[in-house]
């Protein structure tokens, strides 16, 4: 075996991530694909449990995993499925868990109405927008008809 | 598994009030299919209330809550007294903050409060081995 052939050995082994060894460091990213019913609770479950590794206390760990309950719903129901995404971040020594949830639908054509407690296209209770980004620090709407709708909601532990 | 709870959860009948719960594992295939039986058994059972605990329910989205809100809105239509019980404290928040209030829906504590909010009493203390001669 030559020493070229190894190094191909060895460049074809991913490199460790920090998920691996330091889950309390960011960078930890985790992609969940909506595709189907059961998928939401698949994602509910993972939200969960990086809410519980980013040391969340427990009214938080539910603020966080029932807003991302409800970005991958409207995901499912308005976008025709879509794809969560969890990163655990960190910025001036506060930990954070940022949710984006990603589709390809129709988009959201009037986004002011889409945040209005009871406003719905759907058969929901009009709660989810709104209701969700109050459950969050930050939040931010990605959206145009017919070009999908991207969705980033950041929580931050400690004081606010 | 022919005649097993749809929903997961068991619905027992204590005179004519029919006891359930909800599981934190819900789905929406299972909240749907938990209405429907539940909507069933008040017909079967002739009940006058109904005692859902939620105690084991970690999360309470929108769409629980409108399955909650629409099952109390069909019992009462039917003539039965739905009351909710055991709402965790962090369960509660969250809604509050979501916008729901669960309009309409009647909650307790927990279920002992619950089941006397429908007429069962607690029952007095069994006689003890002392008191048999």
């Amino acid at each position: 075996m030559t020493l070229y052939g190894d190094l191909d050995e060895i460049s074809t082994i991913p490199p460790p991530t920090s998920a691996d060894r330091r889950p309390e460091h960011n960078d930890t990213c985790v992609t969940h694909e909506i595709r189907a019913e059961e998928d939401l609770l698949s994602a509910r479950h993972a939200v969960r449990e990086a809410t519980l590794r980013a040391g969340f206390g427990l009214v938080d760990q539910t603020r966080i995993v029932t807003a991302a309950s409800e970005l991958a719903r409207n995901a499912y129901v308005h976008g025709g499925g879509g794809t969560l995404t969890i990163e655990l971040v960190q910025q001036t020594g506060r930990q954070g868990l940022r949710i984006s949830v990603s589709d390809d639908g129709p988009g959201i054509a009037d986004l002011d109405a889409a945040f209005t407690d009871g406003y719905t296209t759907g058969a929901g209770l009009g709660h989810g927008l709104g209701g969700a980004r109050r459950l969050m620090d930050e939040f931010d709407v990605t959206s145009a008809p017919g070009r999908g709708t991207t969705v980033t909601a950041v929580r931050w532990s400690g004081p606010r | 598994m022919t005649g097993g709870p749809r929903g997961g959860v068991p619905i027992l009948r204590l005179g004519d009030v029919l006891v359930t719960g909800l599981l934190n594992e819900l789905d929406d295939k299972s909240a749907i299919a938990f209405t429907e039986e539940l909507t069933e058994r008040i017909v079967d059972d002739r009940a006058r209330g109904v005692l859902i605990d939620i105690s084991r329910l970690d999360l309470i989205d929108s769409f629980v809550a409108r399955t909650l809100m629409e099952l109390t809105t069909t019992a009462r239509l039917l003539g039965a007294r739905v009351i909710v019980a055991g709402m965790r404290p962090a369960v509660a928040i969250t809604l509050v903050e979501l916008g729901l209030q669960l309009s309409g829906v009647e909650t307790t504590l927990n279920a002992e409060q619950g089941l006397r909010a429908l007429g069962w009493e607690k029952a007095p203390a069994p006689p003890t081995e002392r008191g048999v001669s």
